[in-house]
């Protein structure tokens, strides 16, 4: 593509703009509020790979459901939780450094897979529906998590450290600090390249994710679940167990975010314990949109140009905000706003492009046919 | 021939949904390497046998059935379609079950794929195997090569002609290795002539080969040129076996009907040349998914039956399509003197202009609304009739009285089977809803009418009624009838001029009367031979 010269371009260069409007919008908006805000780059360069490091594993899980058909897993937060809860017994049990990240996943991989199981069974009752469906599931699973956090835990859940529940003695704490794991996967293997430190460790751990994604589209299941994806009933009447197999994908995204969560939390350090899931759908949903997914198409590549994209405009923006509108919380404003308002546009642009594609199409074809009857009578 | 020698045996099968006896004793038999010819009007039983051999779950949930099965000599019972393809029947449906995304190996394989062993297999199961995409290559074109046609393994199911995805589902079966016996269920009817040829041949090849095959199409001519033997149901029973090289499609027709045919080729006075134009089409595009119009130049005269033949996938059922704004269009469509504006139903409709889309269940019905309903339904919307006003017009109700009064009138005249006007559509046959499609068209007084392939998937009898119903419009109420079809003898017995359209264009018009070589040849395109005069 790219080695077309501009004169015989046009059109490709037009369908390659359309097929990726909404990263294009963002790179336009960047270029603005880059310079506006005044930020290093060498800052800039550190906050985005510690921000990759953070987030990619959470937005690689959703890539196995829209594979499967289902859309953009607002379900990741119930592994989100998950993985939380991990990390409370974690605590608890006072283990510390790398053995507790692997301890706190161990712990939240069969909450997870449970979870992953109801979401997917409720997703089979909604076909067509995933999305909203997986949304509302997330809002009442925390119901019964915060229930279980706040009353569960300490009274019918044995906890037995006091530093971890409330004051009354039952109830785990508003705010859990992560010192014991904090950023030992980041620190486990990091190097410094003038002055960006890059976290290998962490890096190496969403290499290996990214391979396992890769080699999963090429199994047996993988394949199953392209198919399920495509055509749900011709792949019923093939023999395949669609339901079986939609609960699979469901399942194995929920674990990769629980993994994902902690992986999140133990860089931040600190776990917000009401509410640091709440956001993960909507933000890791937005950041692979960002980078040019669709509902029926995401990639890896989308994942990251989305978390850099999406990232940098949430560094930029409050700095931008201020230099411009002399506030700074704009930028706090603009990061819901973005969230939210960028899944509402490409759900939309979505429908758009297929609309587009499919005039280009016939417009394409026209012009083949004229030309060819002209060259006929022509010769 | 001895009873060893039979792969299958129905015998005596008997049916009923709820006391309504479809099926009764009912005997086939295939021998090995036969092509069995199943014929039979719509309903009467065909789809209901076939349903019992692969033990349909509806079978099941109405009682089952009377009667018993013998594939090779061992009575079976499946209780489920997957034991019948375990046991080695094959089933190649009407509509494609394919993967549009997946190519032709990916969909020939489905399911069935071959694989290579991982470690993680032993963690988690027999799904994590990777595929094996050389030796799924290997089967694919292994399975093609059964077949003896041309098909790309690695071609998108997407992007593929429609004879070729009708080959890729034959080539799924043919990948097994246990197939027996293969039901071909109306294999030709979305195909073009030369694809039908093909696939009969590819059907004669793997019965050469030991393969045994049901074959079940509304084409006569088809069936006795493929079939060794025909079996006709009339009304759920056996009417008569026949050896296909010693009889007639007229023989047959009549055993599957009952009732003698009448030569409906009608003489008119052809005078409609004279009169008025009534709709022109100038340079019409449409873009209609395998039926792409590619500027379509035709004139229409007031009070004619304009028929318009040619191939499936050629753009014949796109010109009604495009005209009605069902599809987008360019071009320039003038009626009685006015521009006609694309792309916008409601204007058209609104013009007095109607259509009996191709599409019965889709376009042309609201399938959970009662018969009554639907024939009014286009006269409520476009011409605000059957309509009660209250406070002036504020409050307006369906004249529910008068609705029902057009809708039994309808349902007498076309022969509508029905329970009363009440029913709802999907509950009737092809033949009947086609009728309800008739007269939801008729209602609206249409000057012009379009009608889409009018008696596809109807049995006989119907058939005939549709016709004769479409030419007593044209000839009582004067109304001007556009035909598109895809049986030339339809076209033949009815229209007073037939346009022949091939890869888009109008390639010419004949009277009915024409050499049908003509026909033929305008159909394949060669214009240059035709010699009744375009």
């Amino acid at each position: 593509m790219k080695d077309q010269s501009l004169t015989r371009a046009k059109n490709p260069l037009v369908r390659f703009a359309i097929s990726n409007a909404v990263p294009i919008l963002f790179i336009i908006l960047l270029i603005f509020a880059v310079p506006l805000s005044g930020f290093s780059t060498d800052y800039l360069l550190n906050e985005i790979i510690t921000r990759l490091g953070r987030n990619s594993f959470l937005v690689i899980s959703l890539l196995i459901p829209v594979m499967a058909g289902m859309g953009l897993n607002f379900g990741i937060v119930l592994g989100a939780m998950a993985g939380q809860i991990g990390l409370i017994f974690m605590l608890d049990w006072g283990v510390v450094g790398i053995p507790g990240i692997v301890l706190a996943m161990l712990v939240g991989t069969p909450i997870a897979i449970l979870l992953g199981l109801l979401a997917g069974t409720i997703l089979n009752r909604a076909k067509g529906r995933e999305m909203v469906t997986s949304m509302i599931l997330g809002f009442f699973i925390n119901g019964i998590y915060q229930f279980t956090i706040l009353y569960g835990m300490g009274s019918v859940i044995p906890i037995s450290s006091n530093k971890l529940l409330l004051p009354r003695g039952y109830g785990v704490r508003n705010a859990l600090d992560l010192l014991s794991v904090r950023k030992v996967l980041d620190n486990m293997w990091s190097v410094e390249i003038s002055g960006v430190s890059i976290p290998l460790g962490v890096f190496s751990i969403i290499a290996a994710l990214c391979i396992f994604v890769f080699w999963f589209t090429r199994t047996k299941l993988g394949q199953d679940m392209r198919a399920v994806g495509q055509d749900m009933q011709v792949a019923a009447t093939a023999g395949i167990n669609v339901d079986r197999t939609r609960t699979l994908s469901i399942i194995i995204s929920t674990v990769l975010a629980c993994f994902g969560q902690i992986i999140f939390l133990q860089n931040i350090g600190t776990i917000n314990t009401y509410n640091s899931h709440d956001q993960v759908g909507t933000f890791a949903i937005a950041a692979l949109l960002i980078g040019g997914a669709s509902v029926a198409k995401a990639t890896i590549p989308n994942v990251f140009i989305g978390i850099t994209l999406f990232h940098l405009t949430f560094i930029v923006a409050p700095r931008a905000g201020k230099e411009l509108l002399g506030q700074a919380q704009i930028g706090e404003y603009f990061r819901v706003f973005v969230s939210y308002g960028i899944i509402a546009i490409s759900l939309a642009l979505y429908a758009w492009r297929r609309q587009v594609e499919k005039e280009t199409e016939r417009r394409r074809a026209k012009a083949a046919i004229k030309a060819a009857i002209e060259d006929g009578t022509g010769g | 021939m001895d009873e060893k020698q039979y792969l299958l045996r129905m015998e005596n099968i008997s049916k009923d949904f709820f006391g309504n006896q479809v099926l009764k004793d009912v005997t086939i038999r295939v021998g090995k390497g036969e092509i069995i010819g199943l014929v039979g009007e719509n309903g009467a039983g065909k789809s209901t046998l076939m349903n019992i051999l692969f033990g349909l779950s509806v079978i099941h949930e109405t009682g089952g059935f009377q009667g018993r099965i013998f594939l090779e000599d061992n009575e079976v019972n499946f209780a489920s379609p997957f034991e019948a393809i375990e046991a080695g029947i094959g089933m190649v449906h009407q509509e494609f079950i394919l993967i549009p995304g997946f190519t032709a190996t990916e969909n020939i394989l489905l399911n069935r794929e071959s694989t290579n062993y991982n470690i993680l297999v032993e963690v988690f199961g027999e799904r994590l195997r990777t595929l094996d995409r050389e030796e799924m290559h290997k089967r694919a074109v292994k399975a093609i090569e059964k077949l003896g046609v041309q098909l790309d393994p690695d071609m998108l199911v997407s992007e593929m002609p429609v004879g070729h995805r009708q080959f890729t589902e034959i080539a799924r079966e043919m990948d097994r290795q246990s197939t027996k016996l293969l039901v071909l269920d109306e294999p030709t009817a979305v195909l073009t002539e030369s694809e039908a040829n093909t696939m009969l041949k590819a059907a004669r090849k793997l019965a050469d080969s030991g393969l045994s095959i049901i074959f079940i199409t509304h084409r006569l001519s088809e069936v006795l040129e493929i079939a060794d033997r025909l079996v006709v149901l009339r009304d759920g029973q056996v009417v008569r076996e026949l050896e296909s090289s010693k009889t007639t499609p007229r023989e047959v027709a009549s055993l599957m009907v009952g009732r003698e045919i009448k030569d409906a080729i009608s003489v008119r006075s052809n005078d409609s040349e004279e009169s008025e134009i009534v709709l022109d089409i100038k340079d019409l595009w449409v873009d209609m998914p395998g039926e792409q119009v590619n500027g379509v130049n035709l004139q229409v005269h007031k009070g004619e039956i304009l028929g318009i033949g040619g191939l499936a996938g050629q753009g014949k059922l796109g010109i009604a399509n495009g005209v009605m704004g069902l599809f987008p269009a360019e071009g320039e469509v003038h009626y009685k003197g006015e521009i006609l504006p694309l792309n916008n139903p409601v204007s058209v409709l609104s013009k007095g202009i109607a259509f009996v889309s191709e599409d019965r269940r889709g376009v042309g019905l609201l399938l959970d609304e009662p018969i009554d309903l639907n024939i009014v339904f286009t006269a409520i919307q476009i011409q605000g009739r059957f309509i009660k006003n209250f406070l002036g017009g504020l409050v307006k109700w369906r004249d529910e009285k008068e609705i029902s009064r057009v809708a039994r009138e309808y349902v007498d005249s076309l022969q509508i089977k029905c329970v009363s006007e009440k029913q709802e559509a999907k509950e009737l046959s092809g033949g009947n809803q086609q009728k309800v499609c008739l007269a939801k068209a008729f209602v609206l007084e249409p000057d012009l009418l379009f009608v889409s392939e009018p008696t596809r998937g109807i049995d006989v009898g119907a058939k005939s009624v549709v016709l004769e119903t479409l030419r007593r419009q044209n000839r009582e109420h004067g109304t001007t009838i556009i035909m598109t079809s895809s049986e030339l003898e339809e076209l033949r017995s009815i229209c007073d001029r037939i346009a022949i359209v091939n890869e888009g264009k109008i390639f010419g018009i004949l009277p009915p009367t024409a050499d049908p070589a003509d026909f033929g040849l305008l159909m394949l395109g060669e214009q240059e031979e035709v010699k009744s005069g375009v």
